[in-house]
């Protein structure tokens, strides 16, 4: 509010288009409602009353179209690999992903199963790693927060660069 | 004039948001109608039962937190009973009263995730926040007990891994006194509820009959008015000395499958209580070796965990490692009965159904 | 309470030749029976007033070394006691008869089973895999299928 009464009327203001662009990124990163096992009841109390993750602007979205995150929370079977690899592309750009818990880490304790992907990371590319099994709510926070640190540093520039090498 | 209609197959899941978890349901619909519905599971199959085959008694301990993630103690405690069978191991009787307090506690958490869940899928969203704010007080009494909030570890074969601390008593009979209150508070908000009534009454019916054939356990078959609780019917642990009620309801709907729930909750309120007044001093576990090799048998250990009658049998050799370990998991066998308790609901319904299952798919994938 | 003597002798007066051995399994009435008769048995202890085994609490196999056996761990909801039978099943051609006409949670239990171990249950409305993808190869459960372990795999070829 202070910005807003400061300012006359129509007024302007000078900035970066890469700091608004951020801004604007970091303080609504909607998530994917997506759970895969243990992880997602931690996801969920995060979600919940006495965590809030929506004072960080994150609300959870059904549908992959409308999500600029994906928490991949939970054991990655070869099965569910590949739905989640349709979700992924499903998602629009910018997009970004957290690998939460070990078994999306690295596979976990069923490291030797022969069902179990080995790691999120085979199948998607991961922005942030989430120690734990399964991570506590306030890991699952700092995970998030340390997103929006990477988010911020973004650069339009970077993007076009890498849009013009496609 | 009759409209003409066609039916069509469409795909729930396994990214759905009331699926609980990766549930893929394959519906054939006749406009809103539901004709046929087919789960397909196994997104995540993890290949629990042949892990157990290739680690020691003591290592598997951790995967039985993993497969009904939401009442891990139950989990522990149904192996930690099959491996004392097999093994001929006695546990101390404080480690039995500790274990009836952890487990009830954890069916409460668990009945409490289904409340909260079970109003998100009929789109009430309040009662989750007040629930999951429930869930928390229980969440640090485990994290007091064994430091974990969701995969404990904690009861073991022979007893359980660590005494209670001094001031548990306390935090536990403090959670005990303010809970009915809050309990009256989700009642006010969900079960009184019209639309919440409408949504839930008369759908998903199945008959005892059909319940019975399905072999469905728990809330499922409570539901139905059969009064099958294998903590009365073959009683474990401590259970024969504690005084609590069987919770049926005979509508044979989702509302029925809700109530008795929430039944169960005060249910395990009350067994909590007399299990704290009773906990005598002494050994919390049975001396068990590092590297327990049972010898060469078999046994069959039931518990009526937060989802119904959980089973594991396991078959020892001789070794230090299972010979096979089958998980009888209630959620398995619960959802097989989902296909004919949508027939002829809408799709709306299907939600509903699906949720008062209360399935875990950790556990139906296994 | 039920003693495995008694279940086979209310079984033997139906099918005198399908009783092969009683024992007991973790202190269950365990009967071992012949798997050509098993719908009829399981028929007959389901609805015989005596026993009323309406309840198939699980099904499973076992790979033991010379046989799979497939065990149902029965239940009697009104009379609350139990009964365990075993099947063997010969590994070369594994077939078995389905029980689902019986009781109709046989229905996934047999598709696990199936996936698990490739044993085929003749009779069964829709047996398919179950948990594994659809082109999974092999049968998880059984002792032959090694778990692949990547570190294992590595340290071999090291």
């Amino acid at each position: 509010m202070g910005l807003v009464e400061r300012l006359p009327e129509g007024g302007v203001i000078t900035t970066r288009l890469d700091t608004v662009l951020n801004w604007a990124r970091v303080s609504s990163l909607w998530y994917m409602l997506f759970g895969l096992a243990c992880c997602a009841i931690e996801l969920m109390a995060t979600g919940a009353a006495r965590y809030d993750f929506d004072r960080f602007g994150m609300m959870f979205r059904a549908s992959p179209r409308q999500s600029d995150l994906m928490i991949v929370a939970g054991t990655v079977t070869y099965k569910m690999g590949k739905r989640i690899k349709r979700l992924y592309d499903q998602m629009a750009e910018p997009k970004y992903v957290i690998a939460m818990g070990s078994c999306a880490t690295c596979g976990g304790p069923f490291y030797d199963s022969y069902a179990v992907v080995k790691g999120v990371d085979e199948i998607i590319p991961v922005d942030v790693y989430i120690p734990g099994c399964p991570p506590r709510p306030e890991a699952l926070l700092q995970g998030c927060l340390k997103l929006h640190e990477k988010i911020r540093k973004e650069s339009v520039a970077d993007k076009k660069e890498v849009a013009e090498k496609c | 004039m009759a409209i003409r209609t066609e039916e069509v197959q469409i795909n729930m899941g396994p990214q759905h948001p009331s699926t609980h978890g990766v549930l893929r349901m394959i519906l054939t619909i006749d406009g809103e109608t539901v004709v046929d519905a087919r789960p397909d599971i196994g997104f995540l199959h993890r290949g629990i039962e042949k892990l157990a085959e290739k680690r020691t008694y003591h290592q598997f301990v951790g995967l039985t937190d993993r497969l009904d993630y939401l009442s891990a103690m139950l989990g522990n405690a149904v192996y930690a009973m099959a491996v004392e069978k097999v093994a001929s191991i006695e546990v101390p009787a404080r480690a039995e009263y500790i274990r009836v307090i952890m487990m009830e506690l954890n069916r409460i958490s668990s009945h409490l995730v289904f409340v909260g869940a079970f109003g998100l899928d009929l789109g009430a969203t309040t009662p989750f926040l007040y629930t999951f704010r429930e869930r928390e007080d229980i969440m640090d009494i485990f994290e007091a007990v064994c430091g974990a909030r969701l995969t404990y570890s904690y009861i073991r074969p022979g007893g359980v891994a660590r005494d209670m601390s001094t001031g548990l008593d306390q935090m536990i009979r403090a959670f005990l006194k303010k809970m009915p209150q809050r309990l009256q508070e989700i009642d006010e908000l969900l079960t009184g509820n019209q639309i919440f009534l409408i949504r839930s009454r008369g759908i998903g019916v199945i008959s005892a009959e059909d319940a019975v054939s399905y072999a469905l356990s728990g809330p499922g078959l409570r539901g139905s008015g059969v009064a099958l609780d294998v903590r009365k019917d073959d009683p474990y642990s401590v259970y024969p000395d504690l005084d609590f009620n069987v919770c049926t309801e005979d509508t044979c709907d989702c509302l029925g499958r809700y109530l008795v729930r929430t039944g169960e909750i005060r249910e395990s309120l009350k067994i909590v209580e007399q299990a704290l007044d009773a906990l005598p001093e002494g050994e919390f576990t049975a001396k068990v070796p590092k590297v327990l090799k049972p010898p060469a048998g078999e046994a069959y250990a039931r518990v009526e965990s937060s989802r119904g009658d959980l089973g594991v049998y396991l078959i020892s050799d001789g070794s230090a490692s299972p010979y096979r370990l089958h998980w009888r998991g209630p959620s398995f066998i619960n959802l097989a009965a989902v296909g004919q308790m949508v027939k002829g609901l809408k799709i709306a319904d299907t939600v509903a159904v699906l949720g008062s299952l209360d399935i875990v798919l950790g556990e139906v994938d296994r | 309470m039920l003693t495995s003597d008694r279940i086979a002798e209310l079984v033997r007066a139906q099918y005198p030749n399908a009783v092969i051995e009683t024992g007991e399994s973790g202190g269950m009435p365990a009967l071992r029976v012949k798997a050509d008769e098993i719908v009829g048995i399981c028929a007959l202890i389901k609805e015989s007033l005596e026993m009323n085994m309406d309840y198939l609490m699980s099904q499973t196999a076992v790979d033991r070394p010379e046989e799979f056996e497939v065990v149902y761990h029965l239940y009697s909801v009104s009379a609350k006691h139990y009964a365990v039978l075993k099947v063997s099943v010969d590994k070369s051609t594994p077939s078995l008869p389905s029980v689902y006409s019986v009781w109709k949670a046989a229905d996934w239990q047999e598709c696990e089973i199936y996936d698990m171990f490739g044993i085929v249950f003749e009779g069964h409305p829709d047996l398919r895999r179950i948990l594994t993808d659809d082109d999974f190869e092999g049968f998880p459960l059984r002792k032959d299928y090694g778990i692949v372990s990547e570190c294992e795999e590595k340290s071999e070829q090291e």
